[in-house]
């Protein structure tokens, strides 16, 4: 074996690896992750961390069996984790790196992680409580690029997955992997809104703390990561009774200001950052801006969708909005870079039916306003258990 | 119109009169941009600016640098563009494109001479450049540096680099130069990180003590890397002073850019930078783009008389700074005097796609 240098241990080691594959949802492993949910609820610490506590939340028995009996009810075949799970975590999402792991355990793994070399509190409150409560078939692991350590995971991992985007899933790629392994990828991919105006006026006409609510949801879609989370939502279409889109425009806009006022972090230079791309945009297509507050928020209206929408994005509230009269308006549109489409105010058979008529050939995953960050064992389109695990057929 | 602004004194004008004729040039530019240079429009439609009613210089729309990394913005036909100045990026950066037709270029000429006159006097008079020969003779190390030189160099009769093609001190070729010249008013120009580092420390390491006494030193380039070494002005005019005898009023920073090549912001003797009567700088709340008051911090805005061939006429730089008086710098020149007080701090974001960052590392 190759000796790795300038590695940094942070829990477990080399001998972790050795761990033999389980089957999915093994009992043992809801049993540790239990003991780390608990550990960490208890922590004062991590309640400074909404991330953390609501990854102990997710890793709490309860939730794992719920998902354990999801699993079961659609899987009657033996499964087994593959073996040992490389998982390169992305530098800006804190939390990333333990749901990474989370699934590969789940599936039956034994698991390695490199964590990102910035430091995060919440990296050092998950990996200080896995060491506490002493949990198995983890290691995690922190080191420079250049060191060899890329190579050598690669060379012994069955399965490889790589966060962080295109550039870091080429540079990563140019490690090889033994034969039979493969690289479960996370893109970079374009995130997107509908709104139903008429049923946001009458909602908010029901109850005045509407408003505030969605913009509390929207926030943690978009802001919370600077609006650069895969999973965050860059244009808005609006759809309804002209009166209504105008209405609810305003109301909207207003509730997600005030909240982005009290919560976001401006930073100077996302001023320029946001009139740069405003002027690239109006460059390239009929764009027309809309008047608000100030930088903190920045909207442009398009009356058109070109196919290219997804290259006029920026961080930290920079919203393209659109008018359509359906959603099968926003169909042409969508190519395989699209992960999430966020929607407030339809019902889900209409979202099945918009997808399975459009034959759509990205989207992945329609979730309500909040919960796009929400994580879930399927991810991008694909079922992590089952990517991560192996099927023995006995016949 | 330019012609007979050219002739004004550049220091000379008050607030009041200043700013009705940067109001008349600027908003003229803005029509003549509007109506040659289709992308230009079309921000400007964007943003909905009524291009027959416009406003005060002071609330037209300002373009961000950087787009001139990212879009051609010509409002010249290409076949009368004589020149394309392009910015000093760093290596794997885009770099600014920057049209120039005839028009353009000579009123860039005429308004630095100008400026430069205004500090050096109308004679010309022989010149040591602070850099290396090779700056002009490299294609590939000819850009904001080479041009920077060539455009000083019209102010210089004789000229002589005080560097040789290894980036050495040609001490000989220096000795004769001052000695042929001795007791004339010498020209020096230089970028103010290689006169440190290849000028002042080699002259403090070889012992070699020129008299400079009789220079003028303008030098430009900014101060990043020596604030990185704790340099700060009024050192770097103190430690030339003692290693070459050059007085520290004679020691000229100036704060300019290849996207408004010609309006030039020179410090004076008391260490402001100040804008001429053909450009102005105006300062920014980041947060809502507000202008700020005298002394307040913000991001700079330059506007210029100058650009006709591209629509560089009011910009939106990544720099901060403050207005620090109006009209009334103890050195007497009209018009704001202002400082620099670096660049925008690029953005820390979070997000999973970590390609965003690496796009905007500079």
């Amino acid at each position: 074996m190759i000796e790795i240098n300038n590695i940094e241990w942070l829990h477990g080691s080399m001998e972790t690896l050795n761990e033999r594959p389980l089957v999915p949802f093994a009992d043992e492993v809801i049993e540790e992750l239990d003991a780390l949910s608990k550990a960490l609820m208890k922590d004062p610490a991590s309640r400074q961390y909404p991330d953390v506590v609501t990854f102990a939340f997710f890793c709490r028995r309860g939730n794992l069996m719920k998902l354990r009996e999801v699993f079961s009810c659609q899987s009657s075949v033996i499964r087994l984790g593959w073996g040992v799970v490389f998982h390169i975590a992305p530098s800006n999402v804190p939390v990333n790196f333990a749901y990474s792991v989370v699934a590969g355990l789940l599936a039956g793994n034994t698991n390695v992680v490199r964590v990102s070399q910035k430091q995060f509190p919440q990296v050092d409150i998950i990996v200080k409580h896995m060491r506490a409560t002493n949990m198995h078939r983890v290691a995690v692991v922190r080191y420079p690029h250049e060191s060899n350590a890329n190579e050598v995971f690669s060379g012994l991992c069955n399965v490889r997955v790589i966060w962080g985007g295109d550039a870091t899933i080429e540079t990563i790629r140019k490690n090889a992997i033994p034969a039979r392994a493969f690289d479960i990828c996370f893109a970079d991919r374009y995130s997107i809104a509908a709104i139903n105006a008429d049923k946001l006026t009458e909602n908010c006409i029901l109850n005045t703390e509407h408003s505030k609510t969605l913009a509390e949801r929207f926030y943690n879609d978009t802001y919370l990561f600077d609006q650069n989370a895969c999973s965050a939502p860059h244009l808005i279409c609006w759809l309804g009774e002209q009166d209504n889109i105008k209405k609810a425009k305003e109301v909207f806009w207003e509730a997600v200001y005030d909240y982005a006022k009290a919560h976001y972090q401006f930073q100077d230079v996302m001023a320029v950052d946001k009139l740069t791309a405003l002027y690239k945009q109006a460059v390239a297509m009929p764009t027309c801006e809309e008047q608000t507050k100030n930088n903190l928020l920045r909207r442009v209206e398009i009356t058109e969708l070109p196919c290219d929408i997804d290259t006029f994005r920026c961080a930290g509230g920079y919203f393209t909005e659109c008018e359509v009269e359906s959603l099968d308006d926003i169909a042409p549109i969508v190519t395989a870079k699209y992960q999430t489409l966020a929607y407030y105010g339809f019902e889900r058979e209409e979202l099945e039916a918009f997808v399975q008529r459009n034959r759509l050939t990205g989207i992945d995953r329609i979730v309500p306003f909040g919960e796009t960050t929400t994580f879930a064992l399927t991810w991008d389109g694909m079922n992590l258990i089952d990517k991560m695990s192996r099927i023995v057929s006995i016949i | 119109m330019m012609d007979e602004i050219l002739e004004i004194a550049p220091y000379s004008l008050e607030k009041e009169e200043k700013h009705k004729l940067l109001n008349a040039r600027l908003q003229e530019l803005t029509r003549v941009h509007y109506n040659t240079c289709t992308p230009y429009a079309r921000m400007m439609d964007a943003v909905g600016l009524d291009v027959n009613h416009l406003p005060d210089y002071e609330q037209l729309p300002f373009l961000p640098v950087r787009l001139f990394k990212e879009l051609e913005l010509r409002s010249c036909a290409a076949e009368d563009v004589v020149k394309t100045m392009t910015s000093s990026g760093t290596t794997g950066q885009q770099v600014s494109r920057i049209f120039l037709d005839r028009e353009t270029s000579a009123l860039q000429t005429k308004c630095l001479t100008k400026i430069v006159s205004a500090f050096l006097g109308t004679q010309r008079v022989p010149m040591l450049i602070l850099d290396s020969s090779a700056v002009i003779k490299n294609r590939a190390m000819y850009s904001a540096r080479g041009a920077g030189i060539l455009g000083f160099s019209m102010f210089g009769t004789k000229r002589q680099y005080a560097l040789n093609e290894e980036m050495e001190l040609d001490i000989e070729g220096l000795k004769a130069f001052l000695d042929e010249h001795a007791g004339e008013r010498i020209f020096l120009f230089g970028f103010t990180f290689m006169i440190w580092q290849h000028f002042y420390k080699k002259l403090l390491e070889t012992g070699y003590r020129p008299d400079l006494s009789q220079g003028v030193l303008i030098h430009g380039g900014g101060w990043k890397k020596l604030a990185q070494e704790q340099v700060s002005p009024a050192e770097f005019k103190q430690r030339l002073h003692e290693v070459c005898g050059i007085l520290p009023e004679n020691v000229h920073d100036y704060y300019g850019m290849v996207e408004q090549t010609g309006t030039i912001y020179m410090e004076c003797e008391c260490g402001h930078l100040h804008a001429p009567i053909f450009s102005d700088v105006l300062i920014r709340r980041p947060l809502d783009f507000s202008l700020a008051e005298i002394g307040e911090e913000g991001i700079i805005e330059v506007v210029s008389m100058l650009p006709e061939s591209y629509p560089g006429h009011v910009l939106l730089t990544e720099d901060k700074g403050v207005i620090l008086g109006e009209d009334d710098c103890p050195c007497g020149r009209k018009g704001k005097y202002f400082k620099i007080n670096g660049r925008l701090k690029n953005a820390e974001i979070r997000g999973c796609s970590d390609t965003y960052a690496a796009g905007f590392r500079r």
